[in-house]
Parts: C-alpha cells; sequence; structure tokens
C-alpha cells in the first residue's frame, strides 16, 4: 500500500520527465553505444569483422587527421576567445550603457540574423566577399583595388564567419549576468579610484565570469562541429575535423573510422571544456544554470 | 575656520525638470553637515553632483578652494558611502577595503598595514578575510565606511547608507557613526529622510524642499526656531492652526483661528492686519491642566479622543469645538496623568513663546 502510494505521487514527474528520458536515450545515448561499439571495429586480415583498435591507431599513425584535429581545436579555442571579446564590449553597451528604451530593441537586431538560418547567412557573407562579389566590385570601381582579390576561402575568413554565427550564444548569458551587476558597484570603483582598466578587470570581468564561462562552452562547442562555415568559408587548406569525420562516413563508407573521429571529437571538446572550468575555477552546476 | 566643501550656486536640471535649484552652502573641517530631505526633493542628486557623477548645470563646487568642475569621481578627493553600500560581493572584506588603495600604487606592506589599522578602527579585527555575503548589516555598514575611510577624503560623503538597517541597529548605528566622525575629524556631508538621524549625529542641518534649501542651521535651533511652515512640519511632530492675523505689535501677535478662537503667538516675521497665517505647536510644549499662576499662556478646554501609549513617546489624542484637526500632546509616563481616560474633559495650555507662526504665501 505504502509503496503503491509513493509510485502514485511520483507519478505526474514519470509523465513529465518520460519525453525527455526517451529524447535522450534513443536519439542521444542509443546511438552513441552503437558509433562506440562501431568505432572498436574493423576488417581483419581475414576482411571479416573484428573487434581492433586500429580506427584510433589510423589517426595516430595519419599526420594529416592529427594536424586537423589540433588546428580545429585550436582555431575553436580561439574564436571562443574572439567572439568574448566582441560580445563583452556589446554586451556591456546594451545593458548599461544605452537608456533602457533601446535595450530591447538593440537585443531584437543581434537575434534578428537568426532568423534566416546559417545556410543562407554564410552564402551572404560570400555574396559579399567572393572575387566576383559585391565589396571587390565597388573596390574596383572606386580605384581602391586594381583587380579584384578573392577574400574567400582562407583562414581568416573562415574565422570571422564562426565569430559571426556564434555571436549570439555569448552574447545572451552576458547581457542576463551583466544586467545582474548593480550599477553602484561600478560606481563605487570608480569612486574608489578605479579607472575604467581595473573596473573591467576587478568588477566586471569577475562579476560576469559564470556567464563568460557558459558563453565560451556553447560558443566552443558550437565552433568545434561546426560543419557548414568551414566547409563553406574556409580554404583547401582550412581543414576542418568535422570534415574529417564528414568524409569517413559519406566520401569513403568507412563507418567505423569515422566514429573513432567522432569520439575523438567528444574526447577533446570534453576534456578542453574540463581544464577551461579548472583554470577560471568555475563549477559546470553553476556555469548551466 | 577652515572650509573643506563649498557649492556656490548649484543647480541641475533635467530636461524641463529642476532637481536641484540654485543652492549655495559652505561645510566647515571636521563638521558633520547633514541634507534632510523628503525622498525626491534632489538630495540625492546634489551629493552625486558634489562626488562628480553629474555634472552641475549652473554653479560650481569647490573642495578645498579646488574648482572640482571637469573633475572625474576617480580624481575627487571625496568619497561617497552609496545607500546600499556597494560593497563588492566578489572580494572579501580586506580586499574590497584594500581596493582604493592599490588604485594608488600603494606598497603592498603599506596597503596591508592600513587595512588592519581601519578594520580595528570599525571594530572590525580580524574580519579581513571574510566574504561579504557572511557578514551582517552592521558590520557591512562599517566595512563600506572603512572602506572609504582608509583612503583618508577630504569630505566623506553618505546616501542614507543607514536606510536598510532594522531600527534597533539603525539607533546604534547612529551613536557609533557620530562617535567614529568624532575620532577621525573627517568632514562628513550626510544625506537622509530621517529626521532623527540628521538631528542625532550633525552639527548643521540643511533641509531641503523641491530643490532647494529651506534652512541651514543647528539642530537645535531647526527644531526649536524652524525658519518656514515645510521646516515647522517636517522636522519633529507639530500642531498647526490656520487663521488669520488681528493684531501685531512687532513681537507678538493676536490671532484668530479658522474655527475661532483667539490665540497668541509670537512671530519674527512681521505680520499684516488680516494676513492669513500657520501656527505650530511642538506637541511637548502643551501642557496637560496646567496650573492657575502661569499667565502667559493659552489655554482651550478640550475632550481626550484616544491615548496612544508608546512608552516614553505616549501621546494623547484630543478634540474639541475650537480645534480644527485633532491635536496630538505628549503624555508624561510618571503617573501624574494615569488618571485621564478617553472622554474626560481637561483644560490644555501652551506658553505663547511656544508657538511658531508663519504668514502664508
Amino acid at each position: 500500500m505504502n509503496s503503491l502510494d509513493k509510485i502514485k505521487s511520483r507519478l505526474p514527474l514519470f509523465i513529465f520527465i518520460s519525453p525527455i528520458l526517451l529524447w535522450l536515450f534513443l536519439l542521444i545515448v542509443l546511438p552513441h553505444i552503437d558509433l562506440l561499439r562501431m568505432s572498436f571495429r574493423a576488417e581483419n586480415e581475414l576482411g571479416d569483422m573484428a573487434w581492433s583498435f586500429s580506427n584510433y591507431l589510423e589517426f595516430f599513425q595519419e599526420p594529416v587527421y592529427w594536424f586537423t584535429f589540433a588546428r580545429t581545436a585550436v582555431y575553436a579555442i580561439m574564436v571562443t576567445f574572439l567572439t568574448l571579446c566582441i560580445a563583452l564590449p556589446v554586451a556591456f553597451y546594451i545593458t548599461k550603457v544605452v537608456s533602457p528604451k533601446f535595450k530591447g530593441f538593440l537585443s531584437l537586431l543581434l537575434l534578428m540574423p537568426f532568423w534566416v538560418s546559417e545556410l543562407v547567412r554564410i552564402y551572404g557573407w560570400m555574396i559579399l566577399l567572393r572575387e566576383s562579389g559585391v565589396i571587390n566590385h565597388y573596390l574596383v570601381r572606386w580605384g581602391i583595388l586594381q583587380q579584384p582579390v578573392e577574400m574567400l576561402y582562407n583562414d581568416i575568413t573562415m574565422t570571422m564567419g564562426l565569430v559571426y554565427t556564434s555571436m549570439l550564444f555569448m552574447v545572451v548569458p552576458l547581457l542576463s549576468v551583466l544586467d545582474s551587476l548593480d550599477d553602484s558597484l561600478i560606481e563605487a570603483a570608480f569612486d574608489l579610484g578605479g579607472n575604467m582598466f581595473t573596473i573591467v578587470r576587478k568588477i566586471i570581468i569577475p562579476h560576469a565570469m559564470p556567464g563568460i564561462a557558459s558563453g565560451c562552452i556553447v560558443v566552443f562547442m558550437l565552433s568545434l562541429g561546426n560543419y557548414l562555415t568551414p566547409n563553406l568559408m574556409g580554404g583547401k587548406n582550412s581543414l576542418w575535423f568535422t570534415e574529417q569525420i564528414y568524409n569517413q562516413f559519406i566520401a569513403s563508407f568507412n563507418w567505423n573510422q569515422g566514429s573513432a573521429f567522432g569520439f575523438l571529437l567528444l574526447l577533446i571538446s570534453s576534456l578542453i571544456i574540463y581544464v577551461g572550468l579548472k583554470l577560471t575555477n568555475q563549477k559546470l552546476s553553476k556555469v548551466v544554470q | 575656520m577652515e572650509i573643506d566643501l563649498s557649492v556656490e550656486h548649484v543647480s541641475k536640471r533635467f530636461k524641463s525638470f529642476t532637481a536641484v535649484d540654485n543652492i549655495s552652502f559652505e561645510v566647515e573641517r571636521g563638521k558633520f553637515f547633514s541634507i534632510l530631505g523628503p525622498s525626491g526633493c534632489g538630495k540625492t542628486t546634489l551629493l552625486r553632483m558634489i562626488a562628480g557623477f553629474e555634472e552641475p548645470s549652473q554653479g560650481a563646487i569647490f573642495i578645498r578652494s579646488q574648482n572640482m568642475a571637469d573633475i572625474s569621481p576617480n580624481r575627487r578627493p571625496v568619497n561617497l558611502i552609496f545607500q546600499h553600500l556597494a560593497l563588492f560581493p566578489m572580494m572579501n572584506v580586506a580586499e574590497n577595503i584594500a581596493f582604493g588603495l592599490a588604485r594608488r600604487n600603494e606598497s603592498k606592506k603599506e596597503i596591508k598595514k592600513k587595512v588592519a589599522n581601519i578594520l580595528e578602527r570599525v571594530n572590525l579585527p580580524d574580519f579581513g578575510l571574510k566574504k561579504i555575503n557572511q557578514l551582517s548589516g552592521g558590520q557591512k555598514q562599517r566595512v563600506a565606511i572603512a572602506r572609504s575611510l582608509v583612503l583618508d577624503p577630504t569630505v566623506l560623503l553618505l546616501d542614507e547608507p543607514l536606510g536598510a538597517l532594522d531600527l534597533k541597529l539603525r539607533e546604534q548605528m547612529k551613536i557609533e557613526l557620530k562617535k567614529l566622525q568624532v575620532e577621525v575629524g573627517t568632514t562628513f556631508v550626510y544625506i537622509t529622510h530621517d529626521q532623527s538621524e540628521a538631528l542625532v549625529m550633525s552639527d548643521h542641518v540643511a533641509v531641503m524642499n523641491e530643490g532647494r534649501f529651506e534652512q541651514i542651521d543647528s539642530p537645535q535651533n531647526l527644531y526649536s526656531k524652524p525658519a518656514t511652515p515645510f521646516v515647522a512640519k517636517f522636522v519633529g511632530n507639530n500642531n498647526r492652526w490656520t487663521g488669520k492675523a488681528i493684531e501685531y505689535d512687532g513681537e507678538t501677535a493676536q490671532l484668530q483661528t479658522s474655527t475661532g478662537e483667539k490665540l497668541l503667538a509670537q512671530s519674527k516675521k512681521p505680520l499684516e492686519q488680516g494676513a492669513q497665517i500657520e501656527l505650530f505647536v511642538r506637541p511637548e510644549s502643551i501642557i496637560i491642566e496646567p496650573g492657575e499662576q502661569l499667565n502667559t499662556l493659552n489655554r482651550l478646554q478640550v475632550i481626550v479622543s484616544s491615548i496612544l501609549f508608546d512608552g516614553a513617546n505616549s501621546q494623547l489624542l484630543v478634540k474639541g469645538p475650537s480645534i480644527e484637526k485633532e491635536l496630538l500632546i505628549s503624555l508624561p509616563q510618571n503617573r501624574q496623568f494615569e488618571y485621564i481616560s478617553v472622554g474626560d474633559a481637561i483644560e490644555i495650555g501652551w506658553d505663547i513663546r511656544a508657538g511658531n507662526c508663519f504668514p502664508v504665501q
């Protein structure tokens, strides 16, 4: 009787929680278990599938995989840092400088580009930047350039594209965390002799740290796992690790190798986030709030 | 006598609204100066102009004879204690206090010594490593004061810092703050809407209303000789009559109240015959059942309508045909008037010198 009551009282909880559990289990956990299994299987000498570490060994033995892997991680960190450098002043301006009337309007402006898909936005950039694009056209017409320059397909453009794509995901957590910063703290620091630099370093950044950390995690993961932007805006040398995974799955039809790459990417992103949280002295549970 | 702070004809306008209207005053070195006014009277704006967070629309502010125009808050020799204290929650107590010193590039050793000294001074030794959220309201108060005082400002500005405390603690902090000010000898400019804070702590009080100063005076004079009807109403309790002047001999006026009662009162301002007047009498100036031999009293017959018991601040509410609004009378708790109960008819009176009479503008 007693245990039946317990179940009864918890029934609503089970009903409400079951969709998310099903979602997590069927779409995330189950496929990953299968991928993990696949990543440890490869053809043996006889051409049969067998348990093996060869997919992971392949990664460590082939320099191009290694290189792309490291490059992707380094660029993703760089993109995260650049996004933070741009988003912090933007968020500060919106929350503290501009009059409250314009706050909502400016936030909406930030949000607007995200109403169209990433693909369309990237094509927009391509129309602007390509050799026969809008910017080149005017630069040549005004005599600044003798002949059009290809601005697409290099690392700088790709980085810019990634920063542009991730901006919102950094600004939104920063907006909410800066909103909770009492203006009088900034004034008090100013009154006690602080200048803008010390106020940013001693008051604003420490206060915004949970927002910075959560924004950085999101932007880092999105950049690391981005496929579209590096593929379309990056050049032949701007290989992104997701392209390697794609190649394995689709081009080479080597699902086992692709799964191994996928798990390596998962590993490195978890590792970098862990190190980042440790370095900034933040707790994951606090950051994701 | 040296002047630490001098405000000359300062005004501040926000679009069509004038928050501060042509205010001038001086504060001597080492004095406790309060600005007392209802909320929205412009006192915070005035304080923020002295601190440098707002530019005056007109006029100038001098600190030790140095014009403060175009000097930003971080370069002014004044510090402000904010209404909600604005202690930095991301730092501990010692780091909070050291913040200003570190901005002056003082040596680590020097900072450590000064922080320890000032913590001793505000009775919080060994609190250096505590987090701000571990402190009680009164302790936060003291840390905020220490954080500013450690910089040795010429003038310390305080923006209603006791407002958030509960009554008991507020009473205690009032006395502590006054003691501390006398000890360190720093010039304090304190703004508040609480008259008791202003009266207890200050050497001089300015009463502010609608952007202007109504009166700058010692607390005693403010209470006993209010210069305007606003001061009479705002500082302390007062009973008020309206009426007109019948006669004025240069010192004493005969008044007829709107209820037809004839009263005598002193007035410093000359009163024309028939001029509309307001008369104010303090509750504690009114004597219950005055003796026959007292002959300079206004006397009234009244009926007790209620007894408001509040310990030492107990009061009687009385009414009568000659009274517009019920009168408040202090009821001493020395058992002399224990026999009075609601509905009793009693005689009251007050010395004609105790009333303050103003012509209505």
